[in-house]
């Protein structure tokens, strides 16, 4: 027999590894948190390791969740033994096949890592409201509630679904158990071998669709037969139930482990019963152990096979003694008369048992809800819970963790309660996604739990931005297991791994009195102190902290880490904890380092070990004095003048104290203000841009490419200057436009985030010193004041006249306000250029339907959102509805708007006679094509708004309602290739052939980047990705070509970096294109292994070398609607792909591998050129029928077939 | 009457005295075999950068870890190698593979800054089975702080110590740029050097006036650039003992036999081949062997120096002599 051994992995490595040894096929789909159930099969099939059966499972990428349970069923039906993983959205997308798969007795397990469905807003984090919608399909459910229990109902459930053939969802909570890193008696392929029986896996293979036994299923039944037919799965139901406790009690005989279908935990003879499921069943533990230990008598049951739901076993668990029992539920129904599990034990209670506890009075029930999207569940929330149990007339329903103030009710509990024992560590770290905090903390929990006896957990809470991140790390080290599945909110250790956070986060207020807190300064011990905010000083002094300080940046340095100060405070932490003697924490470390980079060579590993060596060398003791002095203080989260919710709400948030808000603080439809992005100072650069100005051309680049609108220029009335900061240097405005005018470039010091893209692209050298240009990437603390200052002023001066610019230059566009600033973005992001830019164009009429993923995340995640408004307040409206719908989502605008367009317009012929014929005139005829255009309309409108109210005519209320849809709105559906070339493609596709005006823009990262870089059929040949470890083997999808065989859609295929004045004229020629407009924008991504610095010019060489032509298909050019307009490729494909780590790492892992695929490379460039070539010469439209043809296709369904045309001749 | 061609490199027995210079040439084994086919009798692989396998594991290893453990959704960007490939492992596996693919002798070469990394990578040359190692050094003192007699001392440092890690043949390629070349040859050749290949040629920067930037570009050689070469064999010859190569200028038979006479042991090609194909190593060979005929050589370690310094007619051209002669011969279209 294999050894077991203990192993620290988190919630889905430990489920991956069951489900790779026992599955035979894989179909996934990237969604979070369940990735990497995914990923890490994917990876361990490349490299050839085999499951239990001895070959290699197949793992499959769909195009979608859909897809993945297609394939599943049909695998299933081919006799493998098949799983699949997924979360939210996703199984939800699953139900069709799931209700098919369950329908037909398929044996199979799904691991769900169990997360939120949007409703109001989008999350990530973790509640039921997935598997919870799957009651109905007929799958068995088992909950997991730790790692540990992640790996152990996994297997058990592999096995349980083979011999009851009722199909498994194995579930545990997203995050908080899939990425919690925990220590584990890890099963081995032997406990597999014995807990999957051969012979039932024969059976199943039996049972598959084979031409030698054939066999029908899939009919369809008429009314006569259906319903006895339903009926006839019963018996597998009845015995489900009692196969999955066999299998419990067969793992239990190997691993010693017992689990049943309901786990009681407590004592014998409890009044009190808390029933629950998943992570929150180890709070409850800890809750009901320490309460026993106070001498109450509660208990509590674990939920663990929540379907079949077997009630008798329920009944059978809870003593005979018990009068009340609360239910936790981790979902919502509303308008239901309780949450799910609620329900289930009420009918059971009321079912059973009198039946098994005759006499007994039957116990109250009553239900909670708690730990919506991951909302924190402590024990001092369970300690309420029992505290209600207890009372005579407990609340029927309540909620937890919140503070209810619109239904009151939330139950208050006394926060002070808790169940941390002694002698445990309790440590958090605050650092950066770039410093390597988090890697080093899974590190020090994989170091002690597997070094030592010691129990060991760690939990890592991330920002929702992607430029200067910051991360949380929580870890526990305890000489008992660790149950505890909430954050540290008690800390007896505090890391700051960045120096300036003390600034602006209180981190000290989880330390508890006597707590050691290590600080990252590059000021000695002697001079940290009076660099630190009062408040941080006050509570140094009240607590008696120990307070160290390590100047980590100067150790990373010197041993050419660059910001990655991981090893150093990895050691200094040992060294500070105690946990491990100094001499073996040091060896232990350096082991992690050889297990972590031993693979990417010496090098790397030598820097990692001299940055360790040097960490305690660089570590001090700070004699803290006895009184707070310091003349700093932390910084608000907004300023004082921001309007009330962004002070009251996302300022509360930004501060790390949402938790505190109460219901009230929001409105009941999810709806949001924008432009709140201007109020979150966030300061991450370390250099900022700053502006020759006697260098500068005027071309605007900088401003174009800046992925942060952190650079903006203006043309100023000299009249305007009065008053200008002392150094607001502006020069005079070349050329005609703005004679007289002066000009100015503004860096946005607090917004920028250092990417430093502006500085790459600037043309304008200096004559001087030719390393240097117009714009300089200077350290911002040389420049933060003077440059705040300028920035206030500039802000005061008047914008351009937008019907003054010539919008479809450059420097036009970027005299216009940009109404997208300061996202959450990636530092050097690909893609909010374009959306910055469109913004710039339309944004003060446009509605945006965002497809989920990385351009919904920086565009619409809180605290703060970046889609701003202009002077008027006019500015892009936004909206996300899914992945898959993100083009139908936006048509359906088009439908709405089109539709009140119709309506305002007969409402106008009505009232004709009260406005007059001029007015109605102008607003009806007005094509509204240019922007003096727009603005005439504007005038017209707001004219038309002034008089409404004065009418006695009932439709006047009408048209006043409808007016603003008078003003020509821009249709825009935004989102990644993973949206458009995969899940969402059907969609797309359907938008295209309806010929509606909308304006679609496809970021084209060629990677689902939001979600970690899993390959899609966008990305290209050789590349390695997720999901495409050995190199993507098949060529890149030609979204364009296929959108163009419809004829009638607007077509263009851009790249910023490379030629950013067909970039700007291809999106205004889509915009004012009257039907469907895709836009392929190719968008460099930190997912592509490049310096993001240089991202534009990246794009340039990639369209100089033909791998991404640019051309337009503009169906208005009706005799050559198609126009290559990159020159002819020059230079080699692999030279350009090898300058990305994506096509690198191959040739470095598989030189012969990448070898062919980049020559195929090369060959899909030359033979798309070669074909877009002949392309751009055909000439269209040649004939009556093709016309016929075209009309015919191009506007099917009679949906706006006669706009269309008639738009289409307007335009011409 | 046949000549013998065969000659002694480094201690090695090479079957004639053309050898293929270290040069992107030798950096495929199909080529690699076609210059074996053409006749070469050895040649030298493109050197391994230690600052490039510093800067590309560093790189690869820096790209791997970017934006990773920032954003909830996304943890990694890559998937995680089986195999790196990092450090030397890939030219290691070249020169094995080198070593199969073709029976002339295969001398590795290394290019490097620290003396861990070149001791280190010499030996693991050797493992693979490289039958010499070239040193390349390649040093320029930037800091006027540096001395000339620091860069010397750096350099006999490095090849005492690459020559005590490694038990085969160690050559040395150096720069002309030593005040005293004699006596720094002489000393390359006590620290431990079996050979001195004769010049390195320095890639120099050059300025893009379009874009005002620097660029740097491989320039093929031309036959005047032997003459550097020919002038320091010829008074190396018989006062090092060590084996000498002559490594730029070479075109032709003539410059090969050229190099021959004032004491080269072997003559080292490149740029002739990039000029004229495969076909010129065949090409110099038969020149060189009717040459010989012609001038009744009977063999390469007859002719061998017997052009040197000591022993040709007029000594002082290969002095300071030669630099008045050729002034004073000169007359420009001017005049």
């Amino acid at each position: 027999m294999e050894r077991r051994r203990f192993v620290t992995v988190d919630g889905n490595e430990a489920t991956a590894n069951v489900a790779h040894m026992c599955n035979e096929v894989m179909a996934i789909y990237p969604i979070t948190p369940s990735s990497g159930l995914g990923e890490m099969p994917d990876a361990w099939a490349a490299a050839g390791r085999k499951n239990i059966f001895g070959v290699v499972p197949h793992v499959a990428e769909m195009q979608s969740e859909a897809g993945a349970a297609g394939a599943v069923h049909g695998s299933l039906q081919g006799g493998a033994v098949t799983t699949t993983f997924t979360a939210s959205q996703g199984l939800l997308l699953m139900i069709p096949n799931m209700f098919k798969i369950a329908g037909e007795l398929s044996p199979a397990v799904f691991h769900v890592t169990a997360r939120t469905v949007a409703t109001h807003a989008l999350s990530i984090f973790a509640d039921h409201s997935d598997v919870m919608t799957c009651r109905t399909t007929g799958w068995g459910m088992l909950a997991s509630g730790s790692v540990q229990e992640a790996q152990d109902l996994a297997l058990i459930s592999h096995a349980a679904t083979l011999e009851s053939r009722v199909p498994m969802i194995h579930f545990y909570d997203g995050f908080r158990t899939s990425h919690e890193v925990n220590k584990i008696e890890q099963v081995t392929e032997d406990d597999a071998r014995q807990m999957i029986d051969m012979d039932l896996v024969a059976a199943h293979r039996r049972r598959a669709m084979n031409p030698r036994n054939p066999v029908l299923r899939g009919t369809a039944q008429n009314p006569d037969v259906f319903f006895q037919a339903r009926e006839a799965c019963n018996p597998y139901y009845e015995a489900a139930a009692g196969i999955v406790q066999k299998a419990m009690d067969k793992f239990a005989a190997l691993t010693g482990r017992q689990y049943r279908l309901f786990d009681y935990v407590g004592d014998e003879d409890a009044d009190r019963v808390v029933i629950s499921m998943s992570s929150s069943i180890g709070v409850v533990e800890d809750t009901v152990k320490k309460l026993n230990a106070q001498g109450e008598k509660v208990g509590m049951i674990k939920v663990r096979l929540f379907r079949p739901f077997d009630t008798g076993a329920l009944i059978a668990a809870l003593p005979k003694t018990v009068r009340s029992i609360a239910v936790m539920d981790r979902t919502k129904e509303p308008g239901a008369s309780g949450d799910p599990l609620y329900l289930d034990v009420v009918a059971a209670v009321t079912e059973q048992w009198g039946k098994i506890n005759h006499g007994a009075p039957t116990p109250q029930i009553i239900g909670g809800r708690y730990g919506l999207g991951s909302k924190e569940f402590t024990p001092a929330m369970v300690n309420a819970v029992f505290r209600e149990l207890a009372e005579d007339q407990p609340r029927l329903r309540f909620t937890l963790g919140i503070n209810d103030d619109v239904s009151n009710l939330s139950l208050d509990y006394d926060e002070s309660f808790t169940t941390e024992g002694d002698g445990v560590t309790r440590a958090v770290f605050y650092g950066l996604g770039s410093d390597g905090t988090v890697g080093a903390n899974k590190n020090s929990v994989k170091i002690v739990g597997e070094n030592t006896p010691l129990h060991a957990q760690g939990y890592f809470v991330y920002d929702s931005r992607k430029a200067g991140a910051l991360t949380t790390s929580h870890l526990r080290f305890s000489p008992r297991p660790i149950n505890s599945s909430y954050l540290v909110s008690c800390a007896n250790f505090v890391a700051c791994h960045q120096a300036h956070f003390p600034e602006r986060l209180d981190m000290l207020s989880i330390a508890e009195p006597g707590a050691t807190f290590l600080l990252n300064s590059s000021y000695g011990p002697d001079e940290v102190w009076d660099h630190l905010p009062v408040e941080m000083q006050r509570e140094i002094i009240e607590k008696k902290l120990k307070f160290y300080v390590v100047n980590a940046y100067r150790v990373a340095r010197d041993a050419k880490m660059g910001v990655r100060i991981n090893t150093i405070m990895q050691t200094c932490f040992f060294k500070l904890s105690n946990i491990l003697p100094e001499e073996e924490a040091i060896a232990r470390i350096k082991d992690a380092i050889k297990k972590t980079y031993g693979k990417r060579g010496e090098t790397v590993l030598q820097r990692n070990y001299a940055a360790g060596d040097g960490a305690l060398g660089a570590l001090h003791e700070v004699k803290v004095p006895s009184e707070a002095s310091s003349k700093l203080h932390r910084l608000s989260p907004v300023p004082e003048a921001a309007p009330e919710f962004v002070k009251d709400v996302l300022g509360t948030i930004i501060s790390n104290r949402g938790d505190e808000l109460p219901v009230r603080a929001f409105e009941a439809d999810g709806t949001f203000p924008t432009a709140t992005t201007q109020y979150e100072k966030r300061s991450v650069a370390l250099d900022i841009p700053i502006w020759d100005s006697e260098v500068c051309i005027q071309c605007g680049r900088c401003s174009l490419v800046c992925p942060h609108a952190a650079i903006r220029m203006k043309v100023i009335d000299p009249a305007k200057l009065d008053g200008a900061p002392e150094g607001f240097k502006t020069v005079e405005s070349k050329g005609a436009d703005y004679s007289g005018m002066k000009f100015r470039l503004q860096v946005f010091p607090d917004d920028c985030t250092g990417c430093g893209v502006c500085a790459d692209v600037c043309p304008g050298k200096n004559k001087k010193v030719a390393g240097r240009k117009a714009i300089n990437m200077e350290n911002k603390l040389d420049h933060l004041e003077h440059e705040q200052a300028n920035l206030d002023f500039f802000l005061e001066l008047p914008d351009v006249d937008r019907t003054t610019v010539k919008i479809g230059t450059v420097k036009g566009s970027q005299l216009l306000r940009p109404l997208f600033e300061f996202s959450g973005a990636c530092a050097g992001c690909g893609e909010t250029p374009y959306v910055k830019l469109i913004s710039q164009f339309f944004g003060d009429r446009m509605m945006v339907a965002n497809a989920t993923g990385c351009s919904s995340i920086y565009g619409g995640n809180l605290p703060c959102t970046p889609y701003a408004m202009n002077e008027h307040g006019h500015g892009p409206t936004w909206s996300n509805s899914l992945f898959e719908d993100c083009a139908e989502f936006g048509m359906g605008f088009r439908l709405a708007v089109d539709q009140q367009i119709d309506y305002a317009k007969m409402l106008l012929g009505k009232l004709s006679s009260e406005l007059g014929d001029e007015l109605i005139g102008a607003i009806v005829n007005n094509k509204q094509e240019t922007e003096e255009e727009i603005a005439r309309q504007r005038a017209n409108v707001a004219e038309l708004k002034n008089r409404l109210p004065k009418s006695k005519d009932p439709h006047a209320k009408n048209l006043l309602a409808s007016a603003d849809y008078l003003v020509r709105r821009s249709i825009w559906s935004f989102g990644g290739d993973g949206w458009a070339y995969d899940i969402g493609f059907g969609g797309l596709d359907h938008v295209f052939a309806s010929g509606r005006d909308v304006n679609i823009l496809v970021m084209d990262t060629e990677v689902y980047s939001n979600t970690g870089g899993q390959a899609s059929k966008a990305t290209p040949r050789g590349a390695v990705a997720k999901f495409a470890a050995a190199g993507k083997p098949s060529k890149k999808k030609d979204l364009g070509m296929m959108a163009m065989s419809y004829g009638n859609v607007f077509v263009g295929q851009i790249a910023m970096g490379a030629n950013p004045v067909h970039a700007i004229k291809t999106i205004l020629a889509a915009e004012s294109f009257r039907g469907a407009s895709l836009i392929l924008a190719f968008s460099h991504c930190i997912g592509w292994g490049i310096d993001m610095t240089t991202g534009m010019n990246y794009q340039k060489e990639a369209v100089a070398c033909g791998y991404w032509p640019l051309f337009t298909f503009d169906p208005r050019n009706e005799d050559r609607p198609f126009s290559l307009d990159s020159k002819q490729p020059k230079g080699d494909f692999k030279e350009f792909a090898l300058k990305a780590h994506r096509f690198g790492m191959l040739a470095r892992s598989k030189p012969d591998e990448s070898e062919r695929l980049l020559q195929l490379g090369q060959g899909d460039i030359d033979e798309r050129w070669h074909y877009y070539q002949q392309l751009a010469a055909v000439e269209h439209g040649a004939g009556e029928a093709s016309e016929e043809a075209a009309a015919a296709s191009g506007n099917g369904g009679g949906n706006g077939e006669g706009k269309a045309k008639a738009e289409k001749e307007a335009t011409k | 009457m046949n000549v013998q061609l065969s000659t002694r490199y480094l201690g090695l027995k090479l079957k004639n005295p053309l050898v293929i210079a270290s040069c992107p040439l030798t950096h495929k084994l199909d080529r690699l075999k076609r210059l074996e086919e053409g006749g070469a009798a050895a040649a030298v692989l493109p050197s391994l950068f230690e600052e490039q396998i510093v800067h590309d594991d560093n790189a690869i290893s820096d790209a791997q870890d970017f934006g990773t453990e920032s954003s909830a959704e996304a943890l990694t960007y890559f998937p995680e190698p089986q195999d790196y490939r990092t450090g030397p492992q890939v030219y290691l596996e070249y020169v094995e593979r080198a070593k199969k693919a073709v029976s002339m002798p295969i001398i590795a070469s290394i290019n490097g800054t620290s003396e861990g990394g070149w001791t280190r990578y010499a030996k693991l040359m050797e493992d693979a089975g490289a039958d010499a190692v070239e040193l390349n050094i390649y040093f320029v003192a930037t800091d006027p702080e540096t001395s000339g007699s620091d860069v010397e001392r750096q350099c006999l440092d490095l090849v005492a110590a690459v020559k005590q890690s490694v038990s085969i043949p160690l050559a040395v390629k150096v720069g002309p740029y030593f005040s005293a070349m004699g006596n720094m040859a002489k000393r390359l050749a006590e620290a431990g050097a079996d050979g001195l290949v004769l010049f390195n040629r320095f890639i120099q920067p050059d300025v893009d006036v379009e874009e005002l930037n620097t660029s740097s570009r491989l320039v093929l050689s031309s036959p005047h650039e032997l003459l550097l070469s020919l002038r320091w064999i010829a008074i190396l010859r018989g006062k090092v003992p060590a084996s000498l190569a002559v490594s730029s200028g070479i075109h032709d038979a003539a410059g090969l036999a050229k190099a021959l006479l004032v004491g080269a042991d072997v003559g080292m090609i490149a740029s002739a081949i990039y000029l004229d194909g495969f076909e010129k190593v065949a090409e110099i060979l038969a020149g060189l062997e009717e040459w010989m005929e012609r001038k009744e050589y009977e063999s390469v370690d007859q002719l061998k120096g017997s052009m040197s310094r000591e022993n040709c007619p007029d000594p002082a051209a290969f002095a300071r002599g030669n630099y008045m002669k050729a002034l004073v011969s000169y007359t420009g279209p001017a005049i």
